[in-house]
């Protein structure tokens, strides 16, 4: 039993790895994804080089015990967004 | 803010009903971790039904193996506000997540399943991981 939410895109209420045509790759908690962005709650973003870490290597990391949570929403434009995955396929 | 009871009591009850002690304080979280149970396993549940309601059940088939902790307790993540961060406080280097699930073994967390390891999976999945789990960490335990 719990409850959902039939109106948002199937990724709603999922971990998501977003990376980005910039050095920024975003990990949330997928709110919503339309034709102009995509919406992620409770959001830890890494810049690639970071404490000597690429994004794959962020991504591992946070694939292996989670992540700390930066921002409570971030919207990413879709022109920007490279590709999308699960969090938990990784 | 916390949910009506209504919605909540139903998502307590599938973890009571299997044996779920219920820790509703910060003084009940210490003191179930002073325990240093020598196996034991807490929920972090959740309302969420995107990753939570596959958690649940997936509990429940995990304690049908064979091998399984003798400790069962939960807090409920955004119903008991200051239980559940006591938890947290047990284990900070592990970032917060719910539902999540975790394993201790003597008192020390021995394994940790964060939501993105319950989300999008099958009830069986997250089974699947917890009684490998069981068998890696307490087969001794329920053995002698």
């Amino acid at each position: 039993m719990g409850t959902f939410h039939d109106d948002k895109h199937e990724l709603h209420g999922t971990t998501i790895v977003v990376d980005t045509t910039s050095d920024e790759i975003f990990i949330g908690r997928c709110e919503d994804i339309d034709e102009r962005e995509v919406i992620l709650l409770d959001v830890d973003v890494h810049r690639d080089g970071d404490e000597g870490r690429s994004k794959e290597d962020y991504v591992q990391h946070a694939a292996q015990i989670g992540f700390w949570k930066k921002y409570d929403r971030v919207a990413i434009a879709s022109e920007k967004v490279v590709s999308v995955r699960r969090l938990g396929d990784l | 803010m916390p949910y009506s009871s209504l919605i909540v009591n139903p998502m307590r009850q599938e973890l009571t009903a299997v044996g779920f002690q219920e820790l509703m304080t910060p003084d009940e979280v210490d003191a179930f971790m002073n325990e240093k149970a020598s196996s034991a396993m807490l929920v972090i549940n959740s309302v969420c039904g995107c990753a939570a309601g596959q958690a649940r059940p997936g509990v429940h088939l995990a304690l049908r193996h064979e091998v399984r902790p003798e400790r069962l307790v939960t807090v409920f993540a955004g119903q008991e506000v200051e239980a559940t961060k006591q938890a947290r406080d047990h284990f900070a280097d592990i970032p917060p997540s719910s539902p999540s699930i975790a394993l201790f073994k003597d008192g020390e967390m021995v394994y940790f399943v964060p939501r993105h390891r319950i989300e999008s999976r099958s009830a069986e999945d997250v089974a699947a991981d917890l009684t490998a789990a069981f068998d890696r960490y307490f087969a001794a335990e329920t053995a002698s």
